[in-house]
């Protein structure tokens, strides 16, 4: 297998250094933002595709797995998560308790099957699940179909902080989205992040050495959708609706895009990706559909021209890991 | 029963339409290695390129079942030389990423001019023979009410399919594409432009899909994301019947419409999610599809 990411440069003290201080960064200037002015809803919702976009990467940036239905978890750890909340009246934490574990038995069940075939195939057949899970979904009663699940309340989390505040919810945000950003790099940068992208790079040389490359690869994959998954409860609190158009394959779609944009297999593209693509579309909103034509524009351009993405080529340009 | 042959009637259809779907799709992944999702626009581009001739110049169904998949394949041709041949060398799944841009692209702007909703394209009514107008109209068969176009599309598709599998199993052009398949740069060395059957394959795939395009045009009618959900299901049969035989993609194909047609009669509820509870099942017992080889 090729590579898909320029993965040349070797993870020394000084990547970690870089990193570490980028994500100091990252972490102050979101910590900002209520106070800056900038319209908190939009960023809430374009951390909760930042995680979702992460965890997406780890699945093909280090594992080489491309999944093309990663809305599934998004949505159907939002269903539970608002079905939990509305009708079972369980609090915050434990509505994304309920969500997160959903989308983690979710994983085991779809990577059981998805993990037996390789490369296309895993696509295809991720792809073929998720929409599964829409017709599922569309059918169910407790999803209310087209209509979704609606006006869910946010409550107080721990009882304490008070969700339907914005600034309050925007730092429960946050602080969700830094604590499994750093779940995924320390993945990355753990012995089991090394075999992973050993199997990305040379699978059957992996295999020669010993390791069970499938349980590797499925641990990498409900750990993806685990994550993916408390990033859709999150969503849940923001967009207090869960929809249809959460586990649609365009949706799939979007998050691939995303890490594309920002770079894929790059430790922060993936956060970048995910502002450039929701900022986008907020203020091409009245373009109808001639979004997901500048959608398909960017993907054409990115694949042909752009692979690295927008962080892959800073890194490159400074010649670090990013 | 007349309701049980309706329904097999509707999946053959349907498996029709999986078949030459499916049968491009593993046509054009012997020779580029890409897995075309761009292949329900070019679909729905077919049924489109039908109704243009049809209400711009007057030209009628017979001629367009010609010049569509004609048209869509030069079209796709197009893409093949300008875009798909720079991916050659790299990971496979830069040619789905790329060809699902085309497809939201393509999708995307015949939204923008037609909306969702969908274009009627009527059933010919010509050659007039005897007392038929055309493929209009039905003729009763003791046991069931057929209508003409529906045996119509089941039987010209069956015999399009076994021909693409006769031009590659059996012709000189066949044998030199399947070499080119196995070992390009080989068949390169003996001669033969490699990189121009490649286009060409494409330009068949992308035909073949188009022509599907235009025979359900007078069923389903003409709709801008008339592909977008069939490549989903045409991407799971291409997974239950492997990529490896082109008589497995006609027979897949063929078989999974048939089994979705009676659980159409015997469990409505299910006929949307039946193809892929069944790639679940394939993958469970079988995973490398049913012909498939070991990748």
């Amino acid at each position: 297998m090729s590579a898909l990411t320029d993965d040349t440069l070797p993870v020394t003290p000084r990547a970690l250094r870089d990193e570490m201080i980028v994500f100091a960064a990252m972490a102050v200037l979101l910590s900002l933002v209520p106070f800056s002015g900038i319209y908190p809803f939009f960023v809430m919702q374009a951390l909760c595709f930042a995680l979702l976009a992460c965890a997406f990467n780890l699945l093909i940036g280090y594992g080489g797995l491309l999944s093309f239905g990663h809305a599934m978890f998004l949505g159907t750890a939002g269903y539970v998560s608002a079905h939990a909340l509305k009708v079972w009246g369980l609090s915050p934490e434990l509505g994304i308790l309920a969500g997160t574990v959903a989308a983690a038995a979710l994983g085991v069940v779809t990577g059981l099957i998805a993990i037996r075939r390789q490369g296309i195939y895993f696509s295809m057949i991720t792809l073929a699940l998720s929409q599964l899970l829409y017709f599922i979904y569309l059918q169910t009663p407790f999803t209310h179909g087209e209509d979704g699940i609606q006006g869910i309340p946010q409550g107080h989390l721990f009882g304490i902080f008070d969700l339907s505040k914005p600034t309050v919810l925007y730092y429960v945000i946050l602080v969700g989205f830094l604590g499994g950003f750093l779940l995924i790099y320390r993945t990355i940068n753990s012995p089991f992040g090394e075999v992973l992208k050993s199997i990305r790079e040379n699978e059957p040389r992996a295999v020669s050495l010993g390791y069970k490359t499938d349980q590797y690869k499925l641990v990498a994959y409900i750990l993806s959708g685990t994550i993916a998954g408390f990033a859709g409860s999150l969503k849940v609190f923001v967009a207090q609706n869960a929809s249809l158009t959460d586990v649609h394959w365009s949706m799939s779609g979007e998050i691939v895009l995303m890490t594309l944009v920002g770079g894929l297999g790059t430790v922060f593209g993936p956060v970048v990706g995910a502002f450039v693509i929701i900022a986008m579309q907020q203020y091409l909103a009245g373009f109808g559909q001639w979004v997901t034509v500048i959608q398909g524009v960017i993907f054409v351009t990115c694949v042909l021209t752009f692979r690295r993405g927008l962080v892959g080529e800073i890194a490159h340009f400074f010649r670090r890991s990013l | 029963m007349q309701a049980l042959y309706a329904q097999l009637l509707v999946g053959l259809i349907n498996g029709s339409f999986y078949a030459l779907l499916s049968l491009g799709l593993a046509v054009i992944f012997g020779m580029l290695n890409i897995i075309n999702f761009a292949h329900g626009a070019v679909y729905m581009m077919g049924a489109f390129v039908a109704y243009f001739l049809l209400n711009l110049t007057g030209v009628g169904y017979w001629w367009a079942l010609l010049i569509a998949p004609i048209v869509v394949g030069i079209f796709g041709m197009i893409l093949e030389r300008t875009m798909l041949q720079w991916l050659a060398g790299l990971d496979h799944l830069y040619g789905l990423l790329l060809t699902f841009g085309m497809a939201l692209i393509i999708q995307g702007v015949f939204q923008n001019y037609f909306g969702s909703s969908g274009l009627p394209y009527s059933i010919p009514d010509y050659p007039q023979i005897g007392g038929y107008h055309g493929l209009q109209g039905g003729m009763n068969l003791g046991f069931m009410f057929l209508p003409i176009y529906r045996g119509w599309v089941v039987i010209f598709s069956l015999v399009v399919c076994l021909a693409t599998w006769y031009t590659i199993e059996r012709t000189r052009l066949g044998s030199y594409l399947r070499a080119a398949t196995e070992n390009p740069t080989l068949v390169r060395a003996f001669g033969i432009n490699v990189p121009r059957m490649i286009t060409l394959t494409f330009g068949l795939g992308v035909g073949l899909a188009a022509l599907a395009g235009v025979l359900s045009a007078p069923i389903n009618q003409v709709r801008p994301l008339m592909g977008a959900d069939l490549i989903i299901v045409v991407f799971a049969v291409v997974v239950i019947g492997g990529m490896g035989s082109i008589m497995g993609s006609i027979i897949t194909g063929f078989a999974l419409g048939v089994i979705e047609g009676m659980t159409k009669y015997f469990y409505p509820e299910a006929s949307n999610t039946v193809v892929f509870v069944l790639m679940v099942l394939v993958l469970l017992v079988k995973p490398t599809g049913l012909t498939g080889r070991a990748a």
